[in-house]
């Protein structure tokens, strides 16, 4: 404590030491909280044994015993574990949530654009969008895309055939699916080869531009190296691919790739839905840089989509990064809707079906929520590195 | 590290099981003037609330009858409607005082799940149900089928079973609630739906076209329904326990709903037992001597029960078979009251 400065001045009680105060307040409160926490913890632990049911964290090895019907690792009904059965959900939901981002942030952008465009019918079609999408609750438009998915496609007798031996049906989307052979490691190793021509292309144009003020067709170059050296290696090896087609048979098709339609139903709801968020999120970002930013690049004769790119764009980054996370963080939250329409995502599989078939709701509510925290806390650690990158440096 | 991790857990988790009162059921039941029991909601014949909102069927009725051997009132219940998964935590944290929701009797849900099984009110077995277009004869033919099953139930598991043990390959499209897995039946998404041979008769009548579907022959699990309890309350357990026998009892020695206050003037010793004219049979369970006669008096025995909700006098029209009395070749058979 600093000593009161002056001697007529009375000694203050610390008791009205404004610091001091707040300082117990802060303590009294946390002291208040644990206490909560602790007696429900306790109390929970207590009733748990007296009512005898099982805690810990011993099913975590016991056999699932339930079917799961999209696996992106190997999964078995009758050998595999309820932690072979998080894993799987926890891909597949990751898989959706992934997608869903990467689709919704490109649908978002161009609606986002779209919706500042001086074309009167684009920006009144992109407003439409946005409107009517965000005004519906997003169970209901999953609903609505997976009856509209599965009413839409025709029944297994009557599938469409695709080319190259694919079909589709209400069962789902069937691909040939393409398994590699040895020599297949050479046509990765001309992938690389190739990005770093790219990659040393890339630079190589930088130092050329700053030299000659001329910019090298690097996008172009990049596409025609990347897609044919590998190619020519490919065939060169002689195809080193073997090609798996599905079968049609009496119930189902099988071999080859499957996608589900509850998975593109919840793809699409999702995308569509968040797009709609991320679109406003893009407008508000560019209407935030001033107007005359882009005159004056403009001025300094940058064409309107480079303008854009160069000038206009890194800004509104700036804007919409914060946001935009949020909306990504929704994305991923909102996938768990999943199990109204009948999509193998983590929550279904674990916090449905291992959490009825266990009963032990404390330790399955407690993982997924782990699970949730760790998505989120990454998500938004990997947009707050970008965020530090484009955010403006101040001096 | 258990310990530490059901700590981290009771944030969003313990909130419900703190509130569970372990023992003294019925004192809370009596207190608050109301049953609250966990029923299904989404099956006919078993567990559905009408037009106008009234709560109809098999496992309703047990709750009902359970108010009135508490209250002498059918009505003093207070329904809550729960999907399979949410069922037994639902019991588990003291949300619901019993559970009666077509719920099979298995081993883990009376040990680690901290639940008792009170008694077979409906000896079931699993069933499939299928298009007549498929010209599916036998479950046995479904090798490579899509099927649709509810979330949550030994369905799920005995699908497993059955399909290994005959050697036979299949998908299944799992959904959180009995509607949603039959809507995409009905789509056309699945071959087959499955669930208890009861159920399938139940909600093939919410189908578009039910006479296009037909339930396969075979039954492959053995599923005892029944109501459950929380462990540790004896008092209650017994209560829900002997409430089944006590309306097989009735039953076996004819007293309807329509007769009962004639039965109860009988000499016959054991009706004047169960219908509490001799003994204090209720009041060792903590209710009234007259606990039987009330229950019979608002809802009927088991026969009555069973033929108005999912017997002849119902759409489902199923009939008695494994659920015959013991004395017609069935296996319903009531413990003795004395």
């Amino acid at each position: 404590m600093s000593r009161v400065s002056g001697r007529d001045r009375p000694q203050i009680s610390l008791l009205f030491d404004p610091k001091v105060r707040s300082v117990i307040y802060q303590a009294v409160l946390l002291g208040l909280v644990g206490l909560v926490v602790y007696a429900a913890a306790s109390n929970a632990i207590d009733n748990l044994a007296r009512a005898k049911i099982a805690s810990g964290f011993a099913f975590w090895n016991h056999t699932a015993g339930f079917e799961i019907s999209q696996t992106l690792i190997a999964y078995s009904s009758q050998s595999s574990t309820y932690g072979r059965a998080f894993w799987v959900g926890l891909l597949n939901t990751l898989l959706v949530a992934g997608l869903g981002i990467a689709f919704a942030t490109i649908i978002g952008f161009i609606v986002g654009i779209a919706r500042l465009s001086s074309n009167w019918l684009v920006a009144r079609l992109a407003g439409f969008y946005v409107e009517s999408v965000r005004i519906l609750p997003l169970l209901l438009q999953l609903l609505f895309w997976y009856n509209a998915v599965l009413k839409a496609l025709p029944e297994l007798r009557d599938s469409v055939v695709l080319p190259f031996g694919g079909y589709l049906n209400n069962r789902g989307l069937f691909l040939p699916r393409l398994d590699v052979a040895p020599g297949f490691d050479l046509v990765l190793a001309a992938l690389v080869i190739a990005g770093i021509g790219a990659v040393a292309l890339r630079l190589f144009s930088r130092v050329h531009q700053r030299r000659t003020g001329r910019r090298l067709p690097v996008v172009t170059v990049t596409l025609v190296l990347i897609l044919t050296i590998p190619a020519l290696v490919f065939l060169a090896a002689g195809a080193p691919v073997t090609v798996r087609y599905p079968q049609v048979g009496r119930f189902n098709i099988s071999g080859g790739i499957e996608i589900l339609p509850e998975f593109v139903a919840l793809l699409v709801g999702l995308s569509i839905y968040t797009a709609a968020f991320i679109a406003e999120v893009v407008r508000a970002g560019i209407v935030a840089v001033s107007r005359g930013q882009m005159e004056a690049a403009q001025a300094l004769g940058l064409r309107r989509g480079l303008a854009l790119r160069l000038v206009v764009i890194p800004q509104a980054m700036r804007v919409i990064i914060p946001p935009l996370t949020n909306q990504y963080l929704n994305l991923t939250k909102n996938s768990s809707l999943a199990v109204a329409i009948g999509y193998p995502d983590f929550v279904q599989i674990f916090t449905g079906t291992v959490l009825n078939q266990t009963g032990q709701a404390i330790e399955v509510v407690a993982l997924t929520m782990a699970v949730y925290l760790t998505i989120s806390l990454g998500t938004s650690f990997l947009l707050n590195l970008y965020n530090a990158r484009v955010a403006l440096v101040e001096r | 590290m258990n310990r530490v991790l059901t700590l981290l857990g009771i944030a969003g988790a313990a909130i419900l099981i703190t509130s569970a009162s372990i023992a003294q059921t019925l004192n809370t039941v009596k207190t608050r003037g109301s049953l609250s029991c966990g029923a299904n909601g989404q099956l006919p014949g078993f567990g559905l609330p009408d037009a106008q909102g009234n709560w109809k069927g098999f496992d309703v009725d047990y709750c009902r009858a359970l108010a009135a051997a508490v209250f002498d009132d059918p009505n003093k219940v207070k329904f809550v409607a729960l999907t399979a998964k949410d069922r037994f935590t639902a019991l588990q944290s003291g949300d619901v005082d019993v559970l009666v929701r077509n719920t099979t009797w298995t081993s883990s849900r009376d040990t680690q799940l901290g639940l008792n099984a009170t008694g077979v009110n409906y000896f079931d077995g699993q069933g499939f149900m299928v298009r007549k277009a498929l010209k599916v004869n036998s479950a046995l033919e479904l090798n490579d089928a899509a099927i649709c099953v509810q979330q949550g139930t030994t369905t799920e598991l005995n699908l497993g079973d059955y399909f290994r043990a005959n050697r036979m390959r299949f998908k299944t499209v799992t959904f959180a609630s009995v509607d949603e897995a039959l809507a995409a039946y009905d789509s056309g998404r699945c071959d087959a739906y499955t669930t208890d041979a009861s159920g399938l008769y139940g909600v093939r009548l919410k189908l578009a076209k039910p006479d296009d579907h037909i339930v396969l022959p075979e039954i492959i699990s053995k599923e005892p329904l029944s109501p459950f309890v929380r462990h540790g309350d004896d008092q209650w357990f017994d209560i829900v326990k002997w409430a089944h026998f006590a309306l097989v009892n009735a039953e076996e020695l004819a007293i309807s709903k329509a007769n009962v206050d004639e039965q109860i003037k009988s000499i016959n010793p054991e009706i004047k037992r169960l219908l509490g004219a001799e003994g204090n049979f209720g009041e060792q369970l903590g209710l009234t001597k007259d606990w039987v006669y009330r229950m019979v008096k608002h809802l009927g025995n088991y026969g009555e029960i069973f033929e108005r909700n999912i017997g002849q006098g119902s759409p489902l029209k199923i009939t008695r078979g494994l659920n015959s009395l013991w004395t017609k070749g069935g296996l319903q058979y009531g413990m003795p009251l004395r």
